[in-house]
């Protein structure tokens, strides 16, 4: 398997503020990969240094095979589209397309106006009379034609209504579905990003508490309901994520070690909100993760 | 061609909902031998699911033997799974419907109709096992 992102110890510090600490991740070619995280976690700041708009303090970055850096090469395959959407107001889509024909060594003018035919957004229209949906949707045509090989979306849906953001990540989707791209984007909502995403990234306090495909990480995990009794037994055994007591019962969420055998606790699945949100609620510790799903190189 | 509806909040993993669509649209007769499934492509920009979840869907499919993936064209269906034929689901349906009114009229809730039902399932399964 080929990773599109690989990072090992990767740290930003500025000044007396770490806005990410010793993060090491991997994330597979192909993958739609949900970064999630409460504000001030540390995911703008990692996209920002994925995409070569920033330097690390310490550790390794590579993407596309590279090392990420200002240079038209490392660039080329790199798509980027922070929280402000880029695009000139006065100017129309079709401006943007013409400017980004010059600009860019691969560019896909065709498919940039298919994608906005499709979506009927006049591309004849200054884009700061079109709406705020329509706004992101020739942002993210204009970047799927530079034809990167890795997107990094920051918060890209937060101020889409719901129709809007369907349509957003139903071109994400299909751009995936097209082939020879890698997504990272970073949201607030779960929901969507369930539907979309296949790979999780999760961070929070700038430390990355959970890397991985989201099938298997669900697998890993347990919420354990039982009574209000000692949970020793089950702390030894199992990697407790989170603990939710009141006098007569006891919740837990477990990162798997073992099988659960207490016939006293009730096992059930967890879903992808319930996990983001023990991990967000609580501070981890930061425990060594099983080689498979973090450890640079361990996917090799 | 027939369209898929994803339930984020359902707790049925969004590529088995493609996969029992696809079975339940076989079983109904909506779909035939011959027949194309969307593409990937067509599901995905719909639906905002992922593109591998809807290839894990169709390869479940085919490895059913229910579709085969023809390389450059699509997805088609190769035949229906094993079961009665196409119309006698709705026939049953009908019967059915019948039926529930019928207990409505009685005066059961929807509770104990359900309950009724789980019963007398429960009780058939136990009769074939004796």
């Amino acid at each position: 398997m080929t990773l599109a992102i690989e990072t090992s110890g990767l740290t930003k510090r500025y000044r007396k503020v770490t806005a990410l600490n010793d993060c090491t991740i991997t994330v597979p070619e192909g993958r739609i990969s949900a970064l999630i995280g409460p504000n001030g976690a540390g995911k703008t700041t990692l996209l920002r240094l994925l995409a070569g708009l920033s330097r690390p303090t310490a550790g390794q970055a590579r993407v596309n095979g590279g090392t990420p850096r200002q240079d038209p090469a490392f660039l080329a395959d790199i798509g980027y589209l922070g929280q402000e959407i880029p695009l000139y107001r006065r100017l129309s889509a079709q401006d943007h397309i013409r400017a980004g024909a010059h600009l860019n060594p691969r560019w896909d003018s065709a498919l940039v106006r298919e994608r906005l035919t499709g979506l009927k957004i006049p591309l004849d229209r200054a884009v700061g009379k079109l709406s705020g949906g329509q706004r992101a949707q020739v942002a993210l045509a204009l970047v799927l034609a530079k034809q990167p090989l890795l997107l990094l979306l920051d918060e890209p849906v937060a101020a889409l209504d719901p129709l809007a953001r369907r349509n957003f990540l139903g071109v994400l989707a299909d751009a995936v579905a097209m082939g020879n791209l890698t997504v990272v984007l970073s949201s607030h909502l779960i929901a969507d990003l369930e539907r979309v995403c296949d790979h999780l990234i999760m961070v929070s306090s700038s430390r990355i508490q959970l890397c991985g495909d989201i099938e298997e990480l669900l697998a890993e995990h347990r919420v354990l309901t039982g009574p209000s009794k000692d949970t020793a037994a089950i702390e030894r055994s199992q990697r407790v994520v989170q603990v939710t007591r009141t006098p007569r019962q006891t919740t837990l969420l477990v990162r798997l070690k073992s099988p659960v055998i207490d016939p006293a606790f009730q096992v059930s699945d967890v879903s992808l909100e319930e996990l983001a949100l023990a991990y967000l609620g609580e501070e981890v510790p930061p425990a060594p993760a099983p080689t498979r799903l973090s450890t640079v190189g361990g996917d090799q | 061609m027939i369209s898929f509806r994803v339930d984020s909040r359902s707790v049925v993993p969004p590529y088995l909902q493609i996969v029992q669509q696809v079975r339940q649209a076989l079983r109904m007769g909506v779909l035939d031998v011959g027949d194309q499934l969307p593409t990937v492509r067509e599901v995905v920009s719909a639906t905002a699911i992922n593109p591998n979840t809807v290839l894990k869907a169709y390869r479940d499919l085919e490895r059913e033997g229910l579709v085969e993936a023809r390389a450059g064209h699509g997805t088609f269906v190769r035949r229906r799974p094993p079961g009665p034929p196409p119309g006698t689901h709705s026939r049953l349906a009908r019967s059915l419907a019948r039926w529930v009114r019928e207990a409505r009229d009685a005066g059961l809730d929807d509770e104990t109709i359900e309950e009724l039902l789980r019963v007398t399932l429960r009780a058939a399964e136990e009769e074939e096992i004796a």
